[in-house]
């Protein structure tokens, strides 16, 4: 009977979504100051010249940071429903599969280079 | 009447959360998507399978740069610019970030004006988007000269492995076309903001359709995902 009654007002849907939606300005303006200061602090990674795990660990926590910002608040992830969120966000994860399997052929890719093509050419 | 029927229904909603929720969800009937509107969805959707293309982008990158046995050019020296006599490593690269983060802000906004109706402050703040949206491609396009300028091909270039200039025409070009069509569709959203389309429910040129602010969400949604794209460039390609 409710499903119904939802079917039958089409513009219902958006009003009661818009409500939803009222965060203060506020909010907005403190992501936008955290992203500042996280790419920020990934420039000085490079300005600094920091070299090493703490350079690709740095670089992967700053980027991680801003990408949650973005996709939680500008994106409105955080509201969303699950059923939603679970759906956009858990597909990605099968590139790190790709990854996986991309390292491995690169890996024996630079091994035959450097076995048959010593002059490193 | 019809609010009180919708708030019954989300009070009956939310009493499902987490993995059962999920599951009540998907296995009911008709739409999995409960609150959210098709238009929503589908541009979700849409850049889900966008993920997967950039995705795509970055890995062939990766194994580019790990299967060579040439070494990589140093993106940090590459990409300095002599500013006022002062040698600065990537900093145009920085300014781009901060460009394309601002017009995130200012689109934000623009969303979230939209929902209160506030005609003028959303089309300005879409404007304003646009215009960063159009600075970030300029900028690119200054980069892209001064590269080729410099000898950078899609085959070769003066520092290293060839694959560097593949990888970088093919990434940035891809993200700036993605920049070029976000500014083109956010000035024609603002336009319809202007007009007062989504007040007097004018109907749509292609779509015959009533329109609404959410669309000023969706393309909001787009305008994001291009700046999500961009901080994982910035951080694999030019920061690595």
């Amino acid at each position: 009977m409710a499903e119904v009654t939802l079917h039958a007002t089409p513009h219902a849907t958006p009003a009661a979504h818009a409500e939803g939606h009222q965060h203060p300005i506020k909010l907005y303006l403190v992501v936008w100051g955290w992203l500042f200061v996280l790419s920020t602090c990934s420039y000085l990674v490079d300005y600094f010249n920091l070299q090493g795990h703490l350079r690709w660990s740095l670089i992967v926590l700053f980027m991680m940071l801003k990408a949650g910002l973005i996709v939680a608040v500008f994106m409105h992830m955080a509201w969303e429903r699950l059923a939603l969120a679970y759906a956009i966000l858990l597909p990605p994860l099968l590139l790190l599969v790709f990854v996986g399997i991309m390292v491995f052929e690169s890996d024996y890719t630079l091994l035959s280079r450097i076995i048959f093509f010593k002059a490193g050419a | 009447m019809t609010e009180t029927v919708l708030t019954n229904i989300e009070k009956r909603r939310t009493t499902t959360v987490g993995w059962q929720g999920i599951v009540a969800d998907w296995s009911s009937d008709q739409r999995a998507f409960k609150n959210v509107s098709w238009g929503k969805a589908m541009m979700w959707i849409f850049l889900l399978s966008d993920t997967f293309i950039f995705g795509c982008f970055l890995l062939s990158y990766m194994t580019a740069r790990m299967s060579t046995a040439v070494p990589w050019p140093n993106p940090s020296e590459v990409f300095a610019l002599t500013i006022a006599g002062q040698h600065i490593p990537l900093i145009l690269i920085a300014i781009m970030t901060f460009v394309l983060i601002s017009s995130s802000g200012t689109m934000a906004m623009a969303v979230n004006f939209g929902y209160r109706h506030d005609r003028r402050k959303t089309a300005i703040l879409m404007l304003v988007t646009a215009a960063f949206g159009a600075t970030f491609v300029g900028m690119q396009a200054f980069e892209w000269t001064k590269l080729i300028m410099e000898g950078v091909r899609p085959w070769e270039n003066p520092w290293g492995a060839e694959q560097f200039g593949s990888c970088f025409f093919m990434i940035t070009g891809f993200h700036g076309t993605h920049v070029t069509i976000g500014v083109i569709f956010l000035i024609i959203i603002a336009r319809k903001v202007w007009r007062g389309d989504f007040e007097t429910e004018r109907r749509g040129f292609f779509t015959s359709r009533k329109g609404n602010y959410e669309i000023v969400e969706i393309t909001g949604l787009y305008w994001h995902f291009v700046d999500l794209v961009w901080v994982f460039i910035f951080a694999f390609f030019y920061l690595w």
